[in-house]
């Protein structure tokens, strides 16, 4: 946070007088804001124009795009752990970041958007560049607001940020009038403690902890499931003491993943649709499922009646709403994550489950045959997805953080990334927001300058947000871009290959030369086709200290398993298309 | 298996947020057959209540998300026999009608209606029960052509405790201040 200037903070003594435009900006920079992230357009112009002003204190990135703006602050979110702020104008440019905010909700990613909004005297008039932003964000946020007058920004900008980033974190969206923004006030400040409508968190449940301690402490086959509530709330060390002492195997959920380090002899892999062999199976065989901020998303679940239903089912986490809304919990608890993990590990007994963690090392043996060889090993010439992934982690020692967008590079990401630090993966689960890969990257790099940022994406979704390689040259981002390019909508194709007897209806692309649009944009490149290029290329592109794109052309109709198909059961998983 | 049930929340009172609450059911394609918003016992905060016919784990799904919502202090839901509940009715017939035969006003003797306006036109008749009281006194005066008839939405009170708001929100308060929170 950058310091407030020495005759800011005499100002802030007595209530001064100014504009909502420039409250907005100050308001931010109590909030300890260093980054937004905007386009500007005439209904938001006049807290553009105090912005003018603060350019030393706040650094303010221009993307191409709306949604652009959304999932950089998504991607800047994501690693720091902080509220991303976005900027747009009323209308159109309210509407573009709706994708975004819709992605932000569902993924539990703290937002605060600020839209311009016409003139209170106009509001309802179809005025021009008019859209009812409130209306339509209501169903995506975690709260919004209307603003008309400049005396209710501080509050409400204080509320916002104190709602987007406490309890279950969410985008918040305020909608600020023009004349609110013009109008003149005493400015005066104070960050919002507590909303008596609102908790965000409950206290410790002492009660329902010891009961889950003593199941845990009964169970033969205990198994854990780690979400996103990890990271969010900074439990990644208390889940690791926790599944050490108790001697429980762990998986960690897509938006989990980095929450435990990959290497961690109890890391048994990814869940889900998707993810690894031996957390799908033994997710039907376990006797205790302990799932720890999650929320039993479908693409984890496959069919619920056929899920863990032999298992007790301890259920840790901060949204009363997630309680039994897919899962039945045995045992529920509510709270944060970090406080009921570090209670937990004090009450369950030290404990090793040595025969059924090999039970999972013997499904990775299995995988790891059927599937891990010939992704990273493949006999064929073409390349894998999955071995253009391995190299990148490798070649930047498990260390970066790893971008994705949506489809079969998503989930090749995910797979074979290794991580060792958390908030090392951002990728959008929920929505699965094809184009999100490419702006979230650049927020990512901007949260975290001192990290190697290497975004993969498919020629599909890189073509949905392309122009955000203009951000990336004009703030000289060195963001490194993989694009596994399949010349298809590579998870689509897949589906039709499997589910549509190989019907590819429209899902082959003719795709431009990555490398030259790169080019265009002052960016450089290289597409590499065989394995001997891409060793050297992906050296070239870790080793350059700018951003750079690395078009690599893959295997055309290679599958992403193992796979849990859609309705399926998660013991059903297969692990190749003969199945 | 559907059953009626009766959803109470209690809210600030903000713009915006009938709108809030009514896109949870919308989303879940559930339909409401009654709504009611006012003021409570406490200036400030209003009480929805809101009559749907679903499924107990449905139900408990919505109250859940209805309770997310950031400006709502509360929500329940209830059974119809734990509740006490009345709808109020107005009906317009003819004062021709009434004129003509004494068995209109036999008919809102006998289901305790009441007469509130008489014009030479017409007769405005008011009913508060249950839906299928004032469905009853309908039908008895629709013999004599009801020119309009109009049914609130559904008011309700727990029989258990006493709506005690003041003291939920000292509760409240005690809560929130017991939760140390993280920081950003
Ligand atoms: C905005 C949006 N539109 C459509 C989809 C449906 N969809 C999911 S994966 C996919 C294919 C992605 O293709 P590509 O970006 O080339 O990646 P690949 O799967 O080949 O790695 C599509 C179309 C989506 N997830 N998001």
């Amino acid at each position: 946070m950058t310091a407030p200037s020495k005759e800011f903070m005499e100002m802030k003594q007595e209530a001064i007088q100014m504009t909502g435009a420039e409250a907005v900006i100050r308001s931010l920079l109590e909030e300890g804001v260093e980054t937004i992230f905007g386009y500007p357009g005439g209904a938001i112009m006049p807290v553009y124009d105090a912005l003018y002003d603060f350019k030393e204190q706040v650094r303010h990135i221009l993307t191409r795009h709306e949604q652009g703006v959304v999932h950089a602050a998504q991607g800047y979110a994501r690693v720091t752990g902080k509220v991303g702020v976005c900027f747009a104008t009323s209308g159109p440019g309210a509407t573009n970041l709706i994708t975004g905010i819709a992605d932000a909700m569902i993924d539990s990613t703290p937002l605060v958007c600020i839209t311009g909004q016409v003139a209170s005297p106009l509001l309802g008039t179809d005025a021009f560049q008019e859209s009812d932003v409130v209306g339509i964000s209501m169903p995506v946020t975690k709260w919004n607001y209307q603003i008309t007058t400049p005396e209710e920004i501080p509050t409400a900008i204080a509320q916002a940020f104190y709602i987007a980033h406490s309890g279950r974190p969410g985008p918040v969206l305020l909608d600020l009038t023009k004349d609110a923004q013009f109008g003149k006030f005493d400015f005066s400040y104070k960050c919002c403690e507590k909303i008596r409508s609102y908790v965000p968190e409950f206290p410790l449940d002492k009660e329902n902890l010891k009961n889950a301690a003593g199941l845990i402490d009964g169970a033969k086959k205990p198994f854990l499931l780690f979400g996103q509530g990890v990271i969010l709330s900074g439990a990644e060390r208390e889940l690791q003491e926790f599944i050490e002492k108790a001697g429980i195997p762990a998986a960690g959920t897509l938006l989990g993943l980095s929450a435990l380090d990959s290497d961690h002899k109890l890391h048994t892999g990814m869940l889900g649709m998707h993810g690894n062999y031996g957390p799908n199976i033994k997710t039907n065989e376990c006797d205790v499922l302990i799932a720890v901020g999650m929320r039993f998303d479908d693409r984890v679940t496959g069919d619920v009646k056929r899920y863990a239903r032999q298992a007790k089912v301890i259920h840790l986490e901060i949204d009363p709403s997630e309680i039994d809304k897919i899962i039945k919990a045995d045992v529920a608890v509510l709270g944060d994550a970090k406080k009921s993990l570090r209670m937990l590990t004090r009450l369950v007994k030290k404990q090793e489950h040595k025969e059924w963690v090999n039970e999972f090392h013997q499904a990775a043996g299995i995988e790891m045959e059927k599937v891990i060889q010939r992704d990273l090993f493949p006999a064929k010439a073409g390349l894998t997805m999955g071995e253009v992934v391995r190299m990148a982690s490798e070649l930047t020692n498990n260390h970066s953080v790893v971008v994705a967008d949506v489809g079969q590079n998503q989930m090749a990401a995910a797979r074979y990334s290794k991580f060792t630090q958390t908030r090392s993966h951002i990728s959008s689960g929920g929505l699965g927001t094809m184009g999100f890969g490419l702006p979230a990257a650049i927020g990512a790099k901007i949260g975290a300058p001192d990290r190697e940022v290497v975004a993969f994406v498919g020629d599909g979704g890189l073509q949905m947000t392309i122009q955000e390689l203009g951000t990336i040259a004009q703030e000289h981002l060195p963001v490194k871009v993989v694009v596994l390019n399949n010349h298809f909508l590579g998870m689509v194709r897949q589906w039709q290959q499997l589910f549509f007897e190989h019907r590819y209806s429209f899902t082959e692309m003719v795709n431009p030369d990555f490398v030259k649009i790169a080019e265009g944009f002052g960016i450089p490149g290289k597409q590499v086709t065989t394995r001997q290029e891409l060793q050297v290329a992906m050296k070239e592109m870790i080793g350059h200290p700018g951003p750079y794109l690395l078009d690599v052309l893959v295997e055309k109709e290679d599958n992403i398993f193992p796979m849990v198909p859609s309705g399926a059961s998660v013991s059903d998983i297969l692990l190749s298309a003969e199945e | 298996m559907k059953e009626e049930f009766i959803i109470s929340a209690y809210s600030e009172n903000h713009i915006g947020l009938l709108n809030r609450i009514t896109i949870i059911f919308t989303r879940r394609k559930v339909n409401i057959e009654s709504l009611t918003v006012s003021e409570s016992a406490l200036r400030g905060i209003s009480k929805f209540t809101i009559v749907v016919s679903e499924e107990r784990s449905r139900v408990e799904n919505i109250v859940k998300q209805i309770e997310k919502q950031v400006d709502v202090l509360k929500a329940y839901f209830h059974r119809n026999d734990e509740m006490i509940f009345q709808e109020i009715a107005l009906y317009k017939v003819p004062t021709q009608a009434l004129m003509e035969s004494d068995l209109i006003e036999r008919i809102v003797r006998q289901h305790n209606a009441r007469i509130l306006e008489i014009t030479k036109d017409y007769t405005v008749i008011e009913k508060t029960g249950h839906k299928e009281e004032t469905q009853e006194l309908f039908e008895g005066l629709n013999r004599f052509g009801v020119l309009q008839f109009i049914r609130s939405g559904r008011v309700a009170i727990t029989r258990s405790a006493n709506e005690r708001l003041s003291e939920f929100l000292a509760e409240r308060d005690a809560l929130l201040a017991s939760i140390e929170m993280k920081s950003n």
